[in-house]
């Protein structure tokens, strides 16, 4: 979707001398060349990460959740955490192939394909962690409601796992669709260029038989708009969902009613940290430069610090009502998270999480690509203790002081971890090779008022006019 | 001297070793656990460890103290040299002390028993309803459940009459086949005791001290100095036993957080575990504010890992056959001894009778064990049951009845002499 109009002033969204043949060249180029030694060697690490992983899983499916670190008191650990990182980390994708459409934010173009494509890989790392932390991961498919043997036993609506359970699965496929449905110009695109039989029967298939007909863009822009409005309550009510397991939940520290803004708002903070990280290696990587350029990282800081002021904001609302109500069991769980044996993940995550992001005030820090990717993972990181603090120190001393313990993981619980980041890169890496990156046939409907080329050519055509009317 | 005990990250309780010399005999690496309470420069060393041989080799722990053991003295002196090393020791509990919640274990001396109302020594949490305090007991969020007909079972526990003898916890094992996990899963806060017996140091000289320690504390900084000595038991510490066990509450946070609808309410007040419906999420431990769960993190039955009273014929011969042997991977806990009590219904149904008085009491296995009679377990629809004196008792009261969990095991103030 393009509007007719820009002013000179603003900034253009796609640099360079860019005409609509480079845009084909420049996004086809990764996926019609051959690897280089960078890919080769991110992929292999990549690889041997996942591959450990796996070894760790069926470790625990085999010998049990007792090769993690979890105990009587500390149920969820680094499982839950890790599910919950995944899933925020997705919802970047959402918010800028939905959100952004529908508030016509052309700068989401050159970044939402591959925003999206993270988002659809992190969910599908979540997603391993519902299945496996489970003790009897085999029956997983008991908590899908289908008739069964056994009565027929319907599933527990009462609870938020399985209102996760319907939460994950609908983003995901909804992604998938809306993903998809993006993708289809793009690989008739690559199609039409390819040259070996395999090639152009692959991307055939995976195209749909697009034809570029005006009615075939007509129903593009139509199912994108229908897409975005679902996906778009979507990003605030996935979130919602899985702040739900702690929220409705009766430990002090988990049981508070600013858990769903919060870890929405926290959601979306570390999902912008993570296409800035991969957006910032990969458009250096693939020569993309042009598309994914300074203003799109900047803007995207604008929205890491926004969020990172919410998120910075709730936490201290958690200690003002933790002190406000009264509750002294609330008091000490708050206490014992800045005081207690595990301060120093405290501290972590109040110093990543709402120190960093403000240093973004500064035009400087936040146009600079180098400091842009160290606040992402300095963002990603924080985001990961957020969640390990929530989770454990609330567990480790709740109400009773005879069931105070101790955490510490294991290796499994790290391989496992490790694993999932393996499985993304896997997946994001060979992505990089086979998709678009980007969604060129939508960068391509906004050159005519973005691009730096056309940008030119309109002042030109201004000026030569303007002074052919003062000579008149 | 140099002694301690310290937890490691995981936990686990860890000591220093000593030597200790009587009359020229030596006993060497002799693990050290400080006593809060107990009286300074003396040491107490327990005969019956240190066997050479056991059932299990697991089994032969300690130090023999026979050695030094002469002219049948009980009280000798003793020289203690530290040792280099650190043992490892199997400690259930980590946290020592109450941390001042004195809802926790409620306490009243005989004068404040005997002086004073029950509102002020048996204090019942209180919230702000339509701006008046009412009982929290009082307020509810769902409708009642009628309980009135049929069996309605509740178990009361004096902690007067309490001496942490723990007679309970072996019979409880004994009765559900309840797996022994060893030294190394103890160590990391696995245990699978569905009854326990918690038991807390004061850390000021009373238990009342810490309380009102507690309530003093005023600004943040005082607040976290006050919390974190609190952490420390008083070197003459009052002492108190608490058997826990799960409270079966009627609104139980654990049930509703259960996404396969593994665990459900009796109709006779019991929370059911389905074991063969559970997943093992474990977000049902989690959600219990008692923290009375155990989950089954191996398979400790026919496990070489885990040989001790599961895994040859032998040990298995001694498992109750009335009761399942859990499988790896699924929640577990205390069942009220269901099949206990099913069996006395059914007893009384084919003998054409209702049931005694006491024969509920006698069946489940913890208060049938308790020889003070502390825990009494009863039908509370049942007038002639001693439970439902004891429930309407005014020293009665619920753990943590302020969470709104309306439990079915009630406890009695403990009032002590001074």
């Amino acid at each position: 979707m393009s509007s007719h109009y820009e002013a000179p002033i603003r900034k253009p969204l796609i640099i360079g001398n860019k005409n609509y043949h480079d845009v084909t060249v420049d996004v086809a180029r990764p996926v019609e060349g051959r690897a280089n030694k960078q890919w080769w060697i991110a992929f292999t690490i990549a690889l041997i990460a996942f591959l450990w992983g796996v070894a760790c899983v069926a470790y625990t499916v085999g010998t049990g959740i007792g090769t993690w670190g979890s105990n009587k008191t500390v149920g969820w650990a680094w499982d839950i955490t890790n599910f919950v990182w995944w899933v925020g980390i997705g919802h970047a994708g959402t918010l800028i192939s939905a959100v952004l459409l529908l508030f016509r934010q052309k700068w989401r173009m050159a970044i939402n394909r591959s925003a999206e494509a993270m988002t659809i890989f992190s969910v599908i790392q979540a997603a391993m962690f519902p299945v496996f932390h489970m003790g009897r991961p085999w029956l997983a498919y008991w908590v899908m409601p289908i008739p069964n043997q056994f009565g027929s036993l319907w599933v527990n609506f009462n609870s938020p796992l399985l209102w996760d359970v319907f939460a994950i699965s609908t983003y995901l496929s909804v992604s998938l669709v809306f993903w998809w449905t993006g993708l289809l110009p793009d690989f008739a695109m690559l199609r039409d260029r390819a040259v070996t039989p395999f090639t152009k029967r692959v991307y055939s298939i995976l195209s749909f038989g697009w034809s570029g007909r005006a009615k075939d863009w007509q129903r593009f822009e139509e199912v994108s708009l229908v897409l975005a409005g679902l996906a778009t309550p979507l990003v605030l009510s996935v979130h919602t969902i899985v702040s739900f397991d702690f929220a409705t939940s009766v430990i002090p520290g988990w049981h508070t009613t600013i858990l769903p803004p919060y870890f929405v708002a926290g959601a979306i903070f570390s999902g912008f940290a993570m296409v800035n990280t991969l957006l910032i290696i990969m458009r250096k990587v693939s020569n993309l430069e042009a598309y994914i350029t300074v203003q799109h990282i900047e803007l995207m800081n604008i929205i890491i610090m926004i969020t990172g002021s919410i998120v910075g904001c709730a936490y201290i609302t958690e200690l003002f009502v933790a002190w406000y109500s009264g509750v002294e069991y609330e008091q000490y769980a708050f206490l014992n998270r800045a005081t207690g044996p595990y301060w120093w993940s405290y501290l972590l995550m109040m110093t990543c999480n709402v120190v960093s992001p403000q240093v973004m005030w500064f035009k400087k820090i936040r146009t600079s690509i180098a400091a842009s990717f160290i606040i992402s993972l300095v963002v990603n990181v924080g985001m990961w203790f957020e969640r390990f603090v929530i989770i454990v120190t609330s567990l480790h001393r709740d109400y009773l002081p005879s069931s105070w313990t101790m955490f510490q993981p294991t290796f499994v619980d790290a391989g496992f971890f490790i694993g999932t980041i393996g499985f993304f890169f896997v997946l994001f890496l060979l992505y990089s090779r086979s998709f678009p990156v980007i969604a060129q046939a939508e960068v391509k409907s906004i050159m005519k008022t973005s691009s730096e080329t056309y940008k030119k050519l309109h002042a030109a055509h201004d000026n030569h006019s303007h002074s052919e009317h003062n000579h008149h | 001297m140099g002694l301690e005990n310290w937890n490691v990250a995981n936990g686990g309780l860890n000591g220093s070793y000593v030597s200790v010399t009587v009359n020229g005999k030596k006993l060497e690496k002799v693990p050290v656990i400080v006593q809060p309470g107990q009286a300074k420069g003396t040491a107490g060393l327990a005969l019956g460890y240190g066997r050479s041989e056991g059932f299990k080799k697991d089994m032969v722990v300690g130090v023999n103290a026979y050695s030094l053991y002469t002219n049948f003295n009980s009280f000798q002196t003793a020289k203690l040299t530290k040792e280099a090393g650190e043992h490892e020791f199997a400690c259930v509990q980590l946290q020592k002390t109450l941390m001042g919640r004195g809802d926790i274990v409620k306490e009243a001396t005989l004068k404040e028993y005997r002086e004073q109302d029950a509102a002020h020594w048996n204090e019942m949490p209180q919230v702000s309803y339509d701006h008046k305090e009412v009982p929290a007991a009082s307020i509810d969020l769902w409708e009642s459940f009628d309980r009135t007909t049929g069996h309605h079972f509740n178990l009361s526990i004096d902690l007067n009459a309490c001496t942490g003898c723990g007679a309970c916890v072996i019979a409880c094992h004994a009765e559900n086949n309840v797996p022994v996990v060893g030294k190394s899963e103890i160590r990391r806060s696995r245990d699978m005791h569905w009854l326990r017996i918690d038991r807390y140091y004061s850390s000021e000289s009373t238990f009342a001290g810490d309380v009102d320690k507690k309530d003093a504390a005023s600004g943040l900084m005082n607040s976290i100095e006050t919390f974190n000595a609190m952490e420390d038991p008083s070197d003459n510490p009052q002492i108190v036993f608490q058997p826990v066990m799960c409270q079966h509450c009627n609104h139980a946070p654990c049930e509703t957080v259960c996404p396969v609808a593994a665990t459900s309410h009796g109709r006779q007040g019991q929370n059911h575990m389905a074991y063969n419906r559970c997943v093992g999420t474990r977000y049902c431990a989690n959600n219990c504010p008692y923290k009375v769960r155990r989950f089954n993190w191996f398979l400790y039955n026919k496990n070489s890992d885990f040989d001790f009273n599961m895994n040859d014929d032998m040990g298995r011969m001694v498992l109750n056959p009335d009761v399942v042997v859990r499988s790896r991977g699924v929640m577990e806990k205390c069942s009220f001894c269901i099949q206990a009590t099913q069996s006395v219904i059914l007893q009384a149904k084919r003998d054409g009778r209702i049931v005694g008085k006491d024969e509920f009491n006698d069946a489940c296995a913890c208060s049938a064990a308790c020889s003070s009679g502390a825990m009494v377990f009863g039908d509370v629809n049942n007038t002639e049951d001693p439970i439902v004196r004891l429930k309407e008792n005014e020293r009665a009261y619920h753990l943590l009845d302020h969470i709104g969990t309306k439990p079915n095991v009630f406890y009695h103030v403990k009032v002590r002499n001074t």
